[in-house]
């Protein structure tokens, strides 16, 4: 039993009264995968994302995290464990710099966060390791600028240096290239792609040929559920995907 | 000649950088001590600007740094200044320094009872709910007019020597030099808060509460820590007025003593460490000599100063400077 999967979902539900958002939505994610979640516009592949992380409750399903069932578990708690996220739209810290940033995520997950009686700098390694993070996103350079000052892109890779920062097992990606000119999103994934393979990912991405260049696995939402799921080429070759998704896109 | 290339960048020294003590601050702390010889005439002024700095360092904990909003903070510095007040005047416990900390301690209590409501909403209701919480607290000390004396104020106490030996003299030597090492201890206290990781936190809680829980952080335990934390510190502040000035009045949590710490605090720059410093210098002082012009129109004033920070400023008058400071670096 290798091939335990890190990241199961079993049949979960949710409405905001009589608007179905998420339905019967069951995942297995083994441990290193790349999945791309795609779907048209409000398929619900952000509100899964939350309903995952914890930031909604579902109705109804669980979420098991590395064997434990976490659906009961608070956001910040489930964090702890290693199930990770970033955001669409950049949620970061305006007037810390990113190394400051990446530093309070690493002081929160080695539990020093609360500490008040120790000042910062004394802590060399969380330090080193935060600078580490920022090297391999190429944010080094500019890691004692405030982060409102830095460049678009270089906030979204910001956004996902804090969650590699977490030391995630399963980390959720909400379309890591929005707002990132087409020409440049390749550039943002291979940063992604760069990931150590001991994390699962899962990343929501409308450009299809980054998906297809990026993903191991692709699940496909449509209206709340999940359509089908599979490889990119049985995804490429399927009548219905075509028809729902691609269709609208190639057509 | 081929020795390493140094790594260009040191993370450590860049944090270390941020936290270091600077020469202006040195600079800033000697020049407070300047009243004791230059105006002698001033100490009992002086001595007050040092308690109500410390109050509006406490105040800038959780506005400044947290993020919080208060409009009801002088529930804490008036009941430190009661707890004082009443153990010396009822109790005859006149020792200054654990009189102090017993102000700070139910001041603490006090915080810890109240963080249980505060942490729990934001904006409005905060702002509402911490106004509510001072002004119950001020109808209460009203009523109880057998014990505080209510809008007579408390009379009757008396401090022995600071540490046996200073008198609480009619001039204020003694009232300004303990009413600073107060301040400055506490303040040493507060930047070491603000330099740690818990205040690393409380920054990216002011910055984005909605990333926090994303990133682990458990955000309400960290608010609740720095609540009270904030109460111990005014707490104090209100002990020392009652200690100083061997009175209480029932001002002390009035209204009007929450709304002029934030003044204080916005006028110097909130969430600098300074700013509340700076702020109760200039707003002590200011209302000292217009007040002495005439008494009314210092509202006049102080308006008119409140309005052209906030247009010109937003970030206080520190924040003005460092703006500044910091453009011309640019061109350089």
């Amino acid at each position: 039993m290798t091939d335990a999967p890190v990241l199961v979902t079993q049949g979960l539900d949710k409405s905001f009264g009589s608007l179905v958002v998420a339905s019967d939505i069951s995942l297995s994610l083994p441990k290193g995968a790349r999945y791309a979640l795609i779907g048209p516009n409000g398929a619900g592949k952000t509100t899964l994302i939350n309903l995952i992380t914890g930031m909604l409750t579902p109705d109804a399903g669980r979420i098991v995290l590395g064997g434990e069932d976490v659906t009961e578990i608070g956001p910040a708690d489930r964090v702890k464990r290693g199930l990770v996220r970033t955001f669409q739209i950049n949620t970061l810290f305006p007037n810390l710099t990113p190394l400051e940033a990446v530093m309070l995520a690493v002081c929160e997950r080695r539990g020093e966060a609360g500490t008040w009686w120790r000042s910062l700098p004394s802590y060399g390694a969380a330090a080193e390791e935060a600078y580490g993070i920022l090297q391999t996103l190429r944010l080094a350079e500019f890691c004692d600028r405030p982060t409102r000052q830095l460049a678009y892109g270089q906030q979204r890779l910001l956004e996902i240096a804090l969650g590699l920062a977490a030391k995630p097992k399963v980390l959720l990606l909400d379309e890591p290239a929005a707002g990132v000119p087409k020409s440049e999103s390749g550039e943002l994934f291979e940063a992604v792609a760069g990931i150590s393979s001991e994390i699962t990912i899962l990343f929501i991405e409308h450009d299809m040929d980054v998906v297809f260049r990026f993903a191991s696995r692709i699940i496909v939402m449509v209206a709340g559920r999940i359509l089908v799921e599979g490889t990119p080429a049985e995804i490429a070759t399927h009548p219905e995907v075509r028809e729902v998704y691609l269709g609208a896109h190639h057509g | 000649m081929s020795e390493p290339a140094p790594r260009s960048v040191d993370p450590q020294g860049l944090l270390r950088q941020q936290v270091r003590w600077r020469l202006l601050e040195t600079v800033f702390w000697l020049a407070v001590l300047i009243p004791f010889f230059a105006t002698p005439t001033y100490l009992v002024l002086c001595s007050q600007i040092a308690i109500a700095a410390l109050f509006a360092l406490s105040l800038d904990l959780i506005v400044g740094y947290s993020g919080l909003v208060s409009l009801g903070h002088a529930v804490f510095f008036g009941f430190g200044a009661y707890t004082a007040g009443l153990l010396s005047a009822k109790l005859g416990w006149n020792e200054p320094i654990t009189g102090l900390l017993a102000a700070g301690f139910a001041s603490m209590l006090l915080g810890l009872l109240t963080s249980i409501i505060v942490v729990r909403i934001s904006h409005f209701a905060l702002i509402m709910v911490t106004l509510g919480l001072c002004l119950l607290m001020f109808e209460l000390a009203n009523q109880a007019h057998d014990l505080t004396g209510g809008d007579d104020g408390l009379q009757g106490i008396s401090i022995s020597p600071v540490l046996g030996y200073f008198n609480f003299d009619l001039y204020g030597y003694t009232a300004f030099g303990y009413s600073l090492a107060v301040l400055f201890i506490c303040f040493l206290i507060i930047r070491r808060v603000i330099n740690s990781p818990f205040g690393l936190s409380l920054r990216g809680i002011r910055e984005n509460p909605r990333r926090m829980p994303a990133i682990g952080s458990p955000m309400r335990g960290r608010l609740r820590t720095v609540y009270v934390m904030s109460a111990t510190f005014a707490g104090i502040a209100g002990g020392l007025l009652a200690q100083t000035t061997e009175f209480v009045a029932l001002d002390a949590l009035s209204f009007q003593r929450s709304a002029e710490v934030l003044v204080m605090l916005v006028l110097g720059g909130a969430g600098r460490l300074y700013g509340g410093l700076v702020g109760a210098i200039i707003f002590m002082v200011a209302r000292d000599q217009l007040a002495g012009l005439n008494p009314q129109y210092w509202y006049f004033w102080l308006g008119l100063l409140l309005v052209l920070v906030i247009i010109f400023l937003p970030n206080g008058i520190l924040g003005g400077i460092a703006h500044l400071v910091s453009r011309v670096r640019a061109k350089k």
